[in-house]
């Protein structure tokens, strides 16, 4: 428990001491823009074939669960907007994300700090929290929810795609679905839902590898265990939002 | 700002009793020296014996349990955040792994401290760092990424990426690791002929002989967190402290070249008393 607590205090202060003054605008806006592209055009591949299938999947799934003549056909396509807007799409992608992003900011912050390159910034002078984390922590947060409004776009495309081919529904009923029953407050959610899986998947990943004590062996084990950590603290946090702000 | 005086003469490091323990067990123990400036200070000692400890505690990366460093007479513990980084900014670092950036080429990480600390325009940076990379005897190597290039040319990356800002001191944590002795000879001339160049406190952290015979102006030698030893590559090789004669001289062939050299030192100055005793 008391290591718990130790560790947790440190996480705060990574946080705390990551804003500082840079020491060159530029060269933060220029590391910002870097990370933005690795973390978003790094894991677009991923998150358009996962969105595509878990909205097909979905149409499929729901089509089967619906059996009531009673129960007119563009529900499914109302149920699957939903599912992907409140659920899938923010926090599956997010877990997905927790693996992909995760992994690669604990092993390259852990690979800087078991080489000594996180030292050699210090030694210039450089606040290391400030240059290395808090560009990926914005990075995240920015981009993150960006994925996520992607995935729920693509995810509901290939719910109908799924729905028109195996011609369960036709596009019409689809599109008629999609429409009934809207709420915005759904977006708010789910983007509340991305800010927040974002700031958790990059700060705590960020913590494992900045504090890797070790060799290429514990670089591995601190992945692990950011991935492991983030997607827990996800689910835990999916849950409070969903208590809280449904 | 930190008063720095502008006098290049009182331009050294003091240390003065510290202290350093990680929980229980005590790395340093009340250790004193003074680094002086345009020379090679040499901390040397056996694994764990705390030369990485010292040299971490002096460039600021961990915090002395007790005692103080001194920087130009500035205590290191006394000077705030804002402080620090400008004291740093004139420290350069050759790190034991040389600790360049993967994903940046040789040219990116030796310009990447005059990006972040410098106004200069590229072109002005491209001069500088072609100009360092001419001083550590390294050319065409701008658009190597560190994977490509050998551990001498790691090295030598690293001595220019150190002084590519002008720092006032440089430290060498294990400049020769994993290098052949040749490699490691030219490592040491160029670490030696910058720090008379550029008369700047050099600190060497090293357990390689042939270095603290080549560059070795002031030695430190550290025994289990202890300073036993303290002189010059001149005094080393008569020392009578047992403990740093069993460091230096740790092979039988040492031992044996240690006292034929002694035999020939004691031959020479005999044959010199007999030539005085003939001339009187």
């Amino acid at each position: 428990m008391m290591k718990l607590f130790t560790e947790f205090g440190r996480y705060l202060l990574m946080l705390k001491g990551m804003f500082s003054r840079p020491e060159n605008g530029k060269m933060y806006w220029k590391e910002f823009m870097h990370q933005c592209s690795e973390i978003g055009i790094g894991s677009l591949g991923i998150v358009v074939i996962i969105s595509v299938f878990m909205g097909a999947v979905s149409t499929l799934q729901t089509a089967y669960q619906l059996v009531s003549p009673f129960i007119p056909l563009s529900t499914i396509a109302q149920i699957v907007r939903d599912t992907v807007i409140l659920e899938f799409s923010p926090t599956l992608v997010c877990i997905v994300l927790a693996g992909v992003v995760g992994s690669k900011i604990a092993s390259e912050l852990g690979n800087m700090r078991v080489s000594e390159q996180i030292d050699a910034l210090e030694i210039m002078g450089i606040n290391t929290k400030t240059y290395l984390i808090l560009p990926k922590l914005l990075a995240s947060i920015v981009v993150i929810p960006m994925l996520v409004v992607i995935s729920a776009v693509l995810g509901i495309w290939g719910g109908r795609l799924a729905g028109t081919l195996t011609g369960i529904l036709s596009g019409a009923t689809f599109d008629k679905g999609l429409h009934q029953f809207f709420k915005p407050y759904n977006v708010f959610f789910a983007l509340a839902k991305a800010y927040t899986f974002a700031f958790i998947i990059s700060s705590i990943s960020a913590y494992h590898g900045y504090y890797v004590k070790g060799g290429a062996l514990e670089i591995g084990r601190a992945s692990t265990k950011s991935v492991v950590v983030s997607c827990v603290l996800v689910l835990f946090a999916d849950y409070l939002l969903a208590a809280l702000l449904l | 700002m930190i008063a720095y005086k502008n006098d290049r003469s009182l331009k050294m490091i003091e240390v003065k009793d510290i202290r350093k323990g990680f929980g229980d067990k005590i790395v340093i123990q009340d250790v004193s020296a003074i680094m002086q400036t345009g020379k090679c200070n040499l901390i040397i000692g056996t694994s764990g014996s705390g030369k990485t400890v010292l040299m971490k505690c002096l460039v600021g990366l961990f915090e002395p349990d007790s005692g103080e460093i001194y920087y130009d007479g500035q205590p290191l513990s006394e000077m705030n955040d804002e402080q620090r980084k400008e004291l740093r900014q004139q420290i350069g670092m050759l790190f034991q792994g040389s600790a360049l950036f993967d994903s940046m080429t040789v040219e990116q990480n030796i310009m990447f401290p005059l990006d972040m600390f410098t106004k200069k325009n590229y072109a002005e940076k491209l001069k500088r760092v072609n100009e360092v990379l001419d001083r550590v005897n390294l050319k065409d190597a701008n658009q190597k990424f560190p994977a490509e290039i050998s551990g001498g040319m790691k090295k030598r990356v690293g001595i220019a990426r150190a002084i590519v800002l002008n720092p006032k001191y440089l430290f060498c944590d294990e400049p020769n690791s994993g290098l052949d002795p040749q490699t490691s000879l030219l490592i040491d001339k160029l670490i030696k002929e910058i720090t008379i160049e550029y008369n700047i406190t050099t600190v060497v952290n090293t357990h390689d002989m042939n270095s603290v015979m080549e560059t070795g102006d002031n030695i430190i030698y550290m025994y289990q967190g202890l300073k036993e030893w303290e002189g010059s590559n001149k005094e080393i090789i008569f020392s009578k402290n047992q403990r740093l004669n069993d460091f230096i001289f740790a092979s039988d062939f040492l031992k044996d070249a240690k006292d034929m050299r002694m035999l020939e030192m004691k031959g020479k100055i005999d044959n010199n008393r007999n030539m005085d005793e003939q001339l009187k």
